[in-house]
């Protein structure tokens, strides 16, 4: 579904340029669910930026669906891939209802039977059709995610980038939101690509993932490798070992490097 | 969760009111409410209300509250002081100058709603092209606005005057020509903040043409700044219309022009202070009206205070 060849993204010109993606490959097959991790700042969103269209200033060769893409795209593109962003609060337009912003894509590529397609994709997010007219101020933020969950499924993508779709949410919320895209996964085989700072989150929802850091991948495994702790990269083990909770042991260890690499 | 309540049962109120909406047309009609509601509470924003309401209805029911022609010259009855007859005095031609603020009346309004109509669109546009556009088109379209800005409003007005001829129609052109820039420059800084917003990249990436972005998605979050500087500015039309008016460039004799009324009335402001002062009172009351209205607004729809 996804071949992403030596992807490189430089921010800035000249001397001050600063390169976020450093030739990146990886490949996403048809009806996986790929994980994107690293820290803040590793160039993973940009990546997703990159595959979504939005950012357009990149190198190297992208394929989705086996076409290759360039960095201006077609509308016709818009219906392959869509993207669900981290912050539901800054997501949503202010000015526009539910009904308003899930309208929208219709409109723009001209599909017919739109009250169908809103009552559909709004029950297969889990919000009932009293939120149809609702803005986005008379929405918790579960509600809101669940909304741009909706914007992106109503196109009927093949591919779904969700970038950091859990951490802008509370916990208790957080679980209920990756269910749904779970379910979600399940019952119509889209393809995922998710990015996230968070190691649970991709091993509850993906197959295989990548480790990204300083605009790099260093690392490629699947869930059940991550799990079995079968990975070869230090950095990996510090944030899988970061994902189970606060160490003392672990944050000392993580303070030494910190000073090493500063000396 | 509520149950839904239909339009009609238990009323318009809880119509407005109601949890859930069911239309759209609901949605918005309960938007509105809520917004009048807020715009209810502040009494000085209901006084400038309240002035704009009664210059609306001075000036469509002139005919019936004015009660002499406006032109109707009386030479024996010149230059008489405040009376029962003549509220507010009669001028150098024995015109009721009571009747003439009436009728004048209409003249301001027609003039701050047409530059209002005219200044508002142009500078939204070009504010939010050039702000969501970015690169050559925001710098070719601000340095025009920076030209358009570096005149004093008035003396730019007063040169349009001058190149299009005195007259009414091209005082409207020329005040709407020093309206727009800083209304672009406000529109443009608005659409700088919204336009990195994540809402406009969730509509990109819908593949959404530029101009549906701009027009439905980056104008609705300038247009409530928009209006409300416009409304601030409606004093400043009000006063440069007058101005115009006032140095006989905007409306010609004998129409019943507040600033070429105040101007004639300079020349026997000495033994006859009414006739200045009546307009004069009427461009200040209504210059209020308009700021109290702004504020109210602005404090309804600033989208900062949400």
């Amino acid at each position: 579904m996804i071949e992403v060849e030596n992807l490189v993204v430089r921010f800035g010109k000249g001397k001050a340029a600063m390169t976020a993606v450093d030739n990146v490959s990886f490949t996403v097959k048809t009806g996986e669910a790929f994980g994107l991790v690293g820290e803040s700042g590793c160039g993973k969103t940009t990546i997703l930026r990159c595959l979504a269209g939005l950012n357009q200033d990149w190198e190297g060769v992208i394929r989705i669906d086996g076409k290759q893409l360039t960095p201006k795209r077609e509308r016709a593109f818009y219906k392959l891939a869509q993207i669900v962003f981290q912050d539901p609060y800054g997501s949503l337009h202010p000015r526009f209802t539910v009904n308003g912003t899930l309208m929208e894509p219709i409109k723009i590529h001209g599909l017919d039977r739109a009250d169908e397609r809103i009552d559909r994709v709004l029950k297969q997010v889990g919000l009932g059709p009293a939120f149809r007219f609702r803005y986005p101020h008379q929405l918790s933020g579960g509600q809101r995610q669940r909304v741009a969950i909706a914007r992106a499924l109503i196109l009927e993508p093949k591919l779904m980038l969700l970038d950091e779709p859990t951490s802008a949410l509370d916990v208790s919320v957080q679980a209920e939101i990756l269910n749904l895209l779970t379910d979600i996964r399940d019952s119509t085989g889209l393809t995922f690509l998710l990015v996230s700072h968070d190691l649970s989150v991709v091993s509850h929802m993906c197959d295989r993932l990548a480790v990204m850091n300083h605009g790099q991948i260093y690392e490629e495994l699947t869930v059940d490798d991550l799990v079995a702790r079968r990975y070869r990269e230090a950095y990996t083990r510090q944030l899988f070992e970061a994902s189970l909770g606060y160490d003392k042991r672990l944050t000392t260890e993580q303070v030494k490097a910190l000073d090493e690499a500063g000396a | 969760m509520t149950t839904a309540i239909e339009p009609g049962k238990g009323g318009l109120r809880a119509y407005l009111t109601a949890e859930v909406s069911n239309s759209p047309t609901q949605a918005s009609l309960q938007r509105l409410y809520f917004g009048c509601r807020r715009f209810a509470e502040n009494p000085l924003a209901m006084i400038g209300l309240g002035i704009l309401v009664v210059l609306l209805l001075v000036a469509i029911f002139a005919p019936l509250i004015a009660p002499f022609p406006m032109n109707e010259q009386n030479l024996g009855r010149r230059l008489l002081p405040p009376s029962g007859a003549h509220w507010f005095g009669t001028d150098e031609l024995g015109r009721d100058i009571f009747s003439r603020v009436v009728y004048g009346s209409r003249i301001t309004l027609q003039i701050t709603l047409l530059v209002a109509s005219i200044a508002a669109p142009i500078g939204l546009l070009v504010g939010t092209v050039s702000g969501y556009f970015g690169g050559w088109t925001d710098t070719v379209l601000m340095r025009i606005t920076d030209i358009f800005l570096s005149f004093p409003g008035l003396i730019l007005a007063l040169a349009f005057v001058a190149a299009l001829g005195p007259g009414i129609r091209n005082a409207v052109i020329a005040i709407a020509l020093t309206v727009w820039p800083p209304i672009a420059r406000l529109a443009r800084a608005e659409t700088l903040t919204v336009r990195s917003s994540d809402y406009i990249a969730a509509i990109r990436a819908q593949g959404a043409p530029a101009w549906r972005i701009v027009v439905k998605h980056v104008m609705p979050m300038c247009l409530s700044s928009v209006i409300i500087r416009i409304t601030l500015n409606m004093a400043g039309i009000i006063l440069t219309a007058a101005a115009l008016g006032f140095l006989g460039l905007g409306a010609q004799p004998p129409m019943p022009e507040w600033g070429a009324m105040l101007s004639t009335g300079r020349q026997y402001l000495l033994g006859s202070w009414f006739l200045a002062a009546a307009p004069g009172i009427a461009i200040l009351v209504v210059s209020l009206g308009f700021n109290l209205f702004g504020d109210g607004l602005r404090d309804v729809l600033d989208p900062r205070d949400e």
